[in-house]
C-alpha cells in the first residue's frame, strides 16, 4: 500500500489573505486559519501558512530551516527576479546577513538613541502643541505621519526636499510582498521615479555628516561592511523605517481613542507609554505577514514542508492566538505584551524597534501631558496594503486637561 | 498582570548541559554543550564567545567553534593552562559529561567583516574562533589562507578538520618549523585582504607590531583579558526598587525579569535571551552579573545598566531605578 501523502492531511482552504475584504478586516480570516490547524494549505497560492503563535514564532526563529534570501514575500527569488536589488538585511541569510545586521543594530541601538531622546521629546511636545490648537483633527496625517516624518529623516540625515516620496515608496514595498494584485499595479506607475529618489538619498554625498546614514558609511570606512553595501543598508532605513512606525503610532492612537479608561490609566501612570505601544503593536500588528522559504524538508507543527516551498507567517494572527494570550482581542495596559511577534523574532527581528518605541514614547508622553480625553470624531478609514494593517484617516476630538 | 506561561518563555535557559567532553589534542578538550531540554540556543556569529561559570563559581570566556547551522549545540575548545587561576584545570580534571554550567552571551568582539580575501593566523588554542570564520569564508567563496602555529603537532587541535581544506591551510608546529614566518605572511597590507589573528599574547604583540603602519580595519585580533570578576553567585539575592519602594528576593530558578513581573512591576521585554535590548533597566547600586549579548566589556564594567531577562547579581543586593 502506498504511504499516505502528508499533504493530504493538511487542512486546505481557499481563503485569500490578500483580498480587499480581508485587508479591510483581517480578524475573521486570522481566526479561520488559526483554528483550521497549526499549519494550513492556501489553495489559491499553493503554499503553506501558519497563524498560531507557537508555530509562527518557531518559524521566525529557525533561520536555518526557513530562509529569507528567497524573498520574504510570496515571490520566490529562486525563480523570480526581484523588483529591486534584495535587501542586505530583510532578504538575506547568514553569513551575508551578519555584517550589515551588526552595523545597523549598533547604529539604531539604545545607546545610540540616547542622544536623540531629549530632542525627540521636545519635538513631540512642539508638534502636539501645534496640533492641539484645533480640538478635532486627523490623527493619521497630523500625528502618526507627521511625527515620524519630522524626526526620522532628520535622524538618518537626508535632505528636506522630496521627503513626501518616503510613504508611497514604503507603501509599494510592503504591497510587493503580497501577490501581484491591484494594489501592486496601482503603485507601479511611480515606482521608477520613487526608487530613483530613494537610491539617490543613500549616497554619501547627499547624506548629512552626522546621523544614521553617516554612521553606516563610517562603518564602511572602518571595514566593518563594504562601501558597496553601505547605500543598500541606508536604503533599509528609508524602506522599513517610516510606514511601519506611522501605522504603529496610528494603532496606538486608535486604541486610546476607543478605550477611554486605558487613556486615563496612561495619564495616571505615564511610564506605561512603552507598554502601551507594544500592546498596540500586538493588538493591531502593523506588519501583518511575512513569508519564509524552507531550506530543507522540514517539519512545523506536525506538518512537513518541502524544500523550496514558501510559508506565510501571519504575525497578526499569532498576536491574537488565544493559546498564548488571555482575551487576545482586548487592548489592555495591564497585560504584559512582551514576546509578541509584531516586530518579528530571531535574527531578523525589527532592527529599528528601539527607534519606533522612542518615537511612540515621545509622542504619547506629550499627548498625555495635555489631553484629558481623546475620542473618535467621525468614521475611520483603513488604508489597504498587502502587508501592513494601515489607516488612511482617524478623525479624533480631544478635550484638554 | 497577565501571567506569562508560553513554552517559548520557559525555553530561556541560563544553563548548558555538557553533552560530551573529548580530548582532541595534548592538553586540549572540546566540550559539546546543549540546552538542558534540548531547545534552540541563542544565535551567534563567527568570533563569538560565551562566558561559562563553572560549578566552583569561576567564570571564563571561550570562543564558540562549532557549526551555527546546528542551533542546538555549542562547541568550545579548552586548553589546560597550569599557570591560570584554575578555570581550565577544573574543566580538564573535574567537569564531566552530564553536568551543567551557567553561561552568559554569546557576545562577539571579533566579528568577521566581509572581504574578498582573508589571512587567518592562529597560535595554539587561538584556532577556536577562526574555525567558524574559515567555514564562513568557504561558504561565501572568499579566497583565504590559514597559518596555524603551535608548540608541536600533537598539541594542535582540529588538524583533522582542517585537513579537508587542503592547501589553504599551512600547519607550522614550532618544534618542526621554528617560529611563524610573519614577515612572509604579512609582507604588505592589501585593501582586498583582512587579517584575523588569535593566539597567545606574544603572537598578538608580534602581529600588532608588524602591522602597526597598516590602514585601520585590515588587521583584526582578539585578546582575552583576564578580568578579576566577582565570583558568580548561585544563591538568591535581593533587588531593591528605589522608585516604587519595593524589595524582592530573586531565587536561583527565576530570572530578575520574572521576579519583577511577578511583583507587578512592568518591564517590557521581547527576546528574553539578552539579545534584543528591550528590557534594559538602570542599576543604581550593586554589581550586576551580566549574561547578555549586548554590552561590551567597558559597558559591563560601568555596571550602570543591565538586562534582567538574563543578567543577575554579583552582589547580595542590587538597586534598580524602577
Amino acid at each position: 500500500m502506498a504511504p499516505v501523502s502528508a499533504a493530504q492531511d493538511i487542512p486546505h482552504t481557499d481563503v485569500d489573505p490578500f483580498c480587499p475584504e480581508t485587508l479591510e478586516d483581517p480578524l475573521p480570516m486570522q481566526a479561520e486559519l488559526r483554528e483550521a490547524g497549526p499549519v494550513v494549505r492556501l489553495g489559491r497560492y499553493g503554499i503553506h501558512a501558519t497563524a498560531r503563535y507557537e508555530e509562527v514564532r518557531a518559524a521566525l526563529c529557525d533561520w536555518q530551516s526557513f530562509q529569507s534570501a528567497a524573498g520574504v514575500g510570496l515571490s520566490n527569488f529562486r525563480y523570480e527576479q526581484p523588483w529591486r536589488p534584495p535587501s542586505l538585511l530583510l532578504e538575506a541569510d547568514p553569513p551575508h546577513h551578519d555584517a550589515p545586521r551588526t552595523v545597523l543594530a549598533r547604529t539604531l541601538g539604545p545607546r545610540a538613541l540616547r542622544e536623540l531622546r531629549e530632542d525627540w521629546f521636545a519635538d513631540a511636545a512642539q508638534l502636539v502643541d501645534q496640533v492641539l490648537t484645533g480640538h478635532e483633527f486627523d490623527a493619521v496625517t497630523q500625528l502618526a505621519e507627521a511625527f515620524p516624518l519630522r524626526v526620522f529623516p532628520d535622524a538618518v540625515g537626508i535632505p528636506r526636499q522630496g521627503r513626501e516620496n518616503l510613504l508611497p515608496y514604503g507603501d509599494f514595498l510592503f504591497n510587493s510582498f503580497g501577490p501581484a494584485n491591484e494594489l501592486v499595479e496601482q503603485g507601479r506607475p511611480r515606482l521608477a521615479e520613487l526608487s530613483a529618489w530613494v537610491d539617490d538619498q543613500c549616497r554619501r554625498t547627499v547624506l548629512e555628516d552626522t546621523g544614521f546614514g553617516a554612521a553606516i558609511w563610517a562603518a564602511a570606512d572602518r571595514g566593518d561592511i563594504t562601501h558597496e553595501q553601505a547605500p543598500l543598508i541606508v536604503r533599509s532605513l528609508l524602506s522599513a523605517g517610516v510606514d511601519t512606525t506611522v501605522h504603529g503610532l496610528a494603532a496606538v492612537l486608535y486604541a486610546f481613542a476607543t478605550h477611554p479608561e486605558q487613556w486615563q490609566r496612561l495619564r495616571q501612570e505615564p511610564e506605561l507609554a512603552r507598554v502601551a505601544f507594544d500592546e498596540a503593536v500586538r493588538w493591531q500588528s502593523p506588519v501583518q505577514t511575512f513569508f519564509r522559504t524552507a531550506t530543507t524538508d522540514v517539519e512545523l507543527g506536525g506538518t512537513s514542508i518541502a524544500e523550496g516551498e514558501k510559508i506565510l507567517m501571519l504575525l497578526g494572527a499569532a498576536n491574537r492566538d488565544p493559546r498564548r494570550w488571555d482575551e487576545p482581542d482586548v487592548f489592555d495596559l495591564s497585560r504584559d505584551p512582551s514576546g509578541h511577534v509584531g516586530f518579528g523574532m530571531g535574527i531578523h527581528q525589527c532592527v529599528g524597534q528601539h527607534v519606533a518605541r522612542l518615537e511612540s514614547e515621545a509622542l504619547l508622553t506629550a499627548l498625555a501631558h495635555r489631553v484629558e480625553h481623546i475620542e473618535l470624531a467621525g468614521s475611520t478609514r483603513r488604508h489597504h496594503n498587502n502587508t501592513l494593517r494601515a489607516w488612511r484617516s482617524l478623525p479624533v476630538r480631544v478635550h484638554l486637561g | 498582570m497577565t501571567m506569562d506561561t508560553s513554552p517559548a518563555d520557559r525555553a530561556t535557559a541560563d544553563e548548558l548541559r555538557v553533552a560530551d567532553k573529548t580530548e582532541v589534542a595534548d592538553g586540549v578538550v572540546t566540550l559539546t554543550l546543549r540546552h538542558p531540554r534540548g531547545e534552540r540556543l541563542p544565535d551567534w556569529t563567527p568570533g563569538s564567545h560565551v562566558d561559562l561559570t563553572l560549578p566552583c563559581g569561576l567564570t571564563r570566556q571561550y570562543s564558540l567553534c562549532g557549526n551555527r547551522w546546528d542551533a542546538r549545540t555549542y562547541r568550545v575548545g579548552v586548553l589546560r593552562e597550569p599557570d591560570s587561576r584554575g578555570g581550565s584545570t577544573r574543566i580538564h580534571d573535574e567537569l564531566s559529561a552530564g553536568e551543567t554550567v551557567a553561561f552568559g552571551g554569546p557576545r562577539n568582539n571579533f566579528t568577521l567583516a566581509p572581504s574578498p580575501r582573508y589571512v587567518f593566523i592562529a597560535g595554539g588554542i587561538g584556532i577556536t574562533p577562526l574555525l567558524p570564520m574559515i567555514h564562513q569564508a568557504e561558504l561565501v567563496g572568499a579566497d583565504w589562507q590559514l597559518l596555524y602555529g603551535g608548540r608541536s603537532r600533537a598539541s594542535m587541535a582540529f588538524l583533522d578538520e582542517l585537513r579537508t581544506y587542503g592547501r589553504r591551510v599551512t600547519v607550522a608546529p614550532e618544534d618542526e618549523r621554528g617560529p611563524l614566518d610573519l614577515p612572509a605572511w604579512l609582507s604588505a597590507p592589501r585593501a582586498d585582504t583582512k587579517v584575523y589573528c588569535c593566539g597567545p599574547a606574544p603572537l598578538l604583540d608580534a602581529v600588532d607590531q608588524h602591522c602597526a603602519d597598516w590602514p585601520t580595519g585590515l588587521l583584526r585580533t582578539e585578546r582575552f583579558v583576564a578580568r578579576d570578576r566577582t565570583p558568580a553567585r548561585s544563591g538568591a539575592f535581593d533587588v531593591e526598587l528605589r522608585r516604587s519602594g519595593l524589595s524582592l528576593t530573586v531565587t536561583p530558578e527565576r530570572s530578575v525579569l520574572r521576579a519583577l513581573n511577578d511583583a507587578g512591576v512592568h518591564v517590557l521585554s521581547s527576546c528574553r535571551q539578552g539579545l534584543c535590548g528591550t528590557c534594559e533597566v538602570t542599576v543604581l547600586a550593586g554589581e550586576p552579573d551580566h549574561r547578555d549579548s549586548i554590552l561590551d566589556d567597558d559597558e559591563r564594567a560601568r555596571g550602570n545598566c543591565m538586562f534582567p531577562c538574563v543578567s543577575r547579581s554579583g552582589t547580595d543586593s542590587l538597586a534598580l531605578d524602577l
